[in-house]
């Protein structure tokens, strides 16, 4: 049996990408490696095949082409084609619900992880002696405390805004005693009420 | 006979269809979906009696015959899984039925539920009876895409972060799957189950061996062996009580049936036995020791389940009649106490708004129906004669003995132990659950105003009553469960019958090449 060679490249290329995607957390490149994936099978299958040959039902001349794996692909590409419709109908959903596409962890295996959920309901006081440590602690957070990760991103911007405010007032301020000193027409010229007319003199 | 047998995929595929284009009486769908695997059932136990006795059927679909064409086979194994599945199936639909009306969506309800629900049935059928690498591939998709949806029904937040995880393993078993169908063809040329069996003898040792192991981590996947079973806790507990009770049912049971029919027929030599058996073990243990550490009761059975797969590949790794005889008994055993639990803690979590055992307490003297309800599975699937699953282990440590093997004891050994562990954390929340009174409970409120709050269900708190249906539905499973033993031996002289012709290939190859049984 011969073998395409090109095929065969291809097939591998499709196959490692498509692993490498679906190990990441974001949705979207999972399903995009799940494509790949599935598509590198559809080739698997057409590269077992055999060789090209003539259509078959079709005419006397041999060599035919084998029909049987080529109904396999047109199957599994119609059965790749629905699942990846629901996959992105999920995504979409999650995207609404969570704003976010990645996989988040389990909150019951982080509460297992830290304990917190035996049957005597012991306090949180052991977290940091299981075998998570303090670990479980963050991973819970970043992984189920949404409103916590808003506060964070809300602080943090109000932190840039802030030095942005600083930063504008640093280049702003000797400007204004720049201009304190002087003429009085300078001073105005900053006035917007008299921009449209000193607008071509602006820096 | 063989009118019959496509009847049983084709009905509930054209159920499915028309309850789809009747989305908007769900009284019509409803009675269609009862109605339809009303029928199933019916013509299972039909196919079951003339298999039994006359022998297996196998049914060329489209009048093309064995090797080109589709075949069908129904033999005493299939048979016996189809009448126990559509069994379950029906009384879970029951079920849900009850749910739908006790929480007044006949309004709102999820058009989808039932179709679906017909095309899961569909998928699980056809299954069993594919006699054909590539039709059990695709009845796998159709039972996967059917699960996809139902998993997520809803599309709350929890369910769809449960469901990317099992949609994702799912997809990817089914690549291996694929895969593995791919390369066997280009091995033997042909994905007749019958035909392979031939062929696969005569290749060199190696490629024997790549083939097998690739089809049992694709079937390991789906039917959660221990490497390979960290997706099911995982993402079965938030699902709606009768999906999850359904699938705990039947979904890896689908799996450990195409494990079987891999050992049996396609692979008969007794090469990777040792491996399935050391996994068996590791299997039972692992899963049990996770079902220990659960508060959660839905957790709880979804780690049982992942440990009880164990004893099922017990069965088959130990390659005798007699062990396949004492898993297809187990697997009939699992099937239904596994779903009987999982409802009856649908009934606890409706009862007593959440599974959480810490937060339960005095239900008993609440409603002492869900308590026996509860009770008799926890001690069928703990091993307590006289019921089901003690004459299943007991099945299953006989022919583990008679095989004597170093390995076999250890299985026989861990097997005991994690029956015991099984007893301890069922009856551990049981205990919990039931037994003690609710003013124990730590800080004990009563959950169901929060629920009724919440929205997710407004009835419960005016009436706190159950619908009969539900429980009726769960009495039935339970009847069914308790009737495993009372009928244990006639049940278990098919099961051992089915044992005996699956044991050799020849059996299988002559009846579908040649259309005549025995």
């Amino acid at each position: 049996m011969s073998v395409s060679l090109v095929l065969v490249a291809v097939m591998a290329v499709l196959y490692s990408c498509g692993v490498y995607l679906l190990l990441e957390r974001s949705m979207t490149r999972v399903l995009l490696g799940f494509l790949l994936v599935g598509n590198a099978t559809n080739l698997l299958i057409l590269v077992v095949s055999g060789r090209a040959g003539a259509a078959p039902f079709y005419g006397e001349s041999d060599p035919l082409a084998d029909p049987l794996p080529q109904a396999f692909v047109l199957t599994s590409i119609v059965i790749t084609f629905g699942v990846s419709a629901f996959l992105m109908a999920l995504i979409y959903r999650s995207w609404r619900l969570a704003h976010a596409d990645v996989v988040e962890d389990d909150t019951e295996d982080v509460a297992v992880g830290r304990r917190d959920v035996s049957v005597a309901a012991e306090p949180e006081i052991a977290s940091d002696d299981t075998e998570f440590g303090t670990r479980a602690t963050a991973a819970v957070s970043t992984a189920v405390d949404l409103a916590e990760q808003e506060r964070l991103e809300e602080a943090e911007r109000l932190e840039m805004l802030h030095r942005f405010e600083e930063q504008l007032r640093r280049e702003v301020e000797p400007l204004d005693t720049a201009s304190l000193d002087a003429e009085p027409l300078d001073a105005e010229r900053l006035d917007p009420d008299h921009t449209e007319s000193t607008d071509g003199d602006r820096p | 006979m063989t009118v019959l047998v496509p009847l049983v995929v084709l009905l509930p595929l054209l159920g499915a269809a028309v309850a789809l284009t009747q989305a908007k009486h769900p009284r019509l769908q409803t009675f269609i979906a009862v109605g339809v695997l009303g029928v199933v059932l019916i013509i299972g136990v039909i196919l079951l009696f003339a298999v039994d006795d006359h022998g297996a059927i196998a049914v060329a679909i489209g009048g093309w015959d064995a090797p080109v064409g589709i075949v069908l086979v129904v033999d005493r194994l299939a048979a016996l899984l189809l009448v126990i599945s559509a069994a379950v199936l029906l009384s879970v639909l029951v079920f849900s039925v009850g749910q739908g009306l006790a929480d007044g969506d006949r309004e709102t309800p999820v058009s989808i539920y039932y179709p679906t629900y017909l095309i899961l049935a569909t998928g699980v059928f056809n299954a069993f009876l594919a006699g054909d690498l590539f039709n059990l591939y695709v009845s796998f998709e159709i039972l996967l895409v059917a699960s996809y949806v139902l998993i997520t029904v809803g599309g709350t937040e929890l369910r769809i972060r449960a469901g990317v995880t099992y949609i994702v393993v799912s997809l990817v078993s089914s690549v291996i799957f694929l895969a593995a169908i791919a390369m066997i063809y280009a091995s033997v040329g042909t994905v007749n189950i019958a035909q392979l069996a031939v062929r696969i003898g005569e290749l060199p040792h190696d490629i024997q061996l790549v083939l097998h192991v690739m089809l049992l981590v694709a079937f390991g996947i789906k039917a959660a062996v221990f490497p390979l079973s960290f997706w099911l806790p995982d993402s079965y507990p938030t699902a709606p009580a009768p999906v999850t009770a359904v699938f705990a049912g039947l979904l890896t049971k689908v799996g450990v049936y195409a494990i079987m029919r891999t050992e049996m027929i396609m692979f008969p030599g007794n090469e990777l036995n040792t491996p399935i058996m050391i996994v068996a073990a590791l299997t039972m243990i692992v899963g049990i020791l996770g079902a220990v550490a659960q508060a959660d009761i839905k957790r709880l059975l979804s780690f049982t389940l992942v440990s009880h797969i164990g004893y099922m590949l017990f069965g088959i790794g130990l390659g005798t009649a007699a062990g396949l005889a004492a898993a297809t008994y187990y697997v009939v055993h699992h099937i239904t106490v596994q779903t009987t639990l999982f409802l009856a803690a649908g009934l606890v979590e409706r009862q007593g708004g959440t599974t959480s055992i810490n937060r339960l307490g005095g239900m008993l003297k609440a409603s002492p129906m869900i308590g026996v309800l509860f009770f008799i599975p926890l001690l069928s699937l703990g091993g307590i004669p006289p019921f089901s699953g003690f004459l299943g282990k007991l099945a299953l440590f006989e022919a583990g003995a008679q095989d004597g093997s170093v390995l076999a004891w250890v299985l026989i050994a861990s097997g005991a132990l994690v029956s015991l562990l099984t007893l301890y954390a069922l009856a551990r929340a049981w205990s919990m659950t039931f037994w003690r009174d609710a003013d124990e409970v730590a800080d004990y409120d009563n959950p169901l105003p929060v629920l009724s709050q919440v929205g997710v269900v407004t009835e419960v708190k005016s009436t706190r009553s159950i619908p009969r249906i539900m429980v009726g539905a769960t009495a039935a499973m339970v009847a069914l469960s308790i009737s495993l033993t009372v009928f244990a031996g006639p049940l278990y002289n098919v099961s051992s019958r089915a044992g005996d012709n699956i044991d050799g290939p020849e059996y299988y190859i002559t009846l579908v090449v040649t259309g005549e049984s025995e």
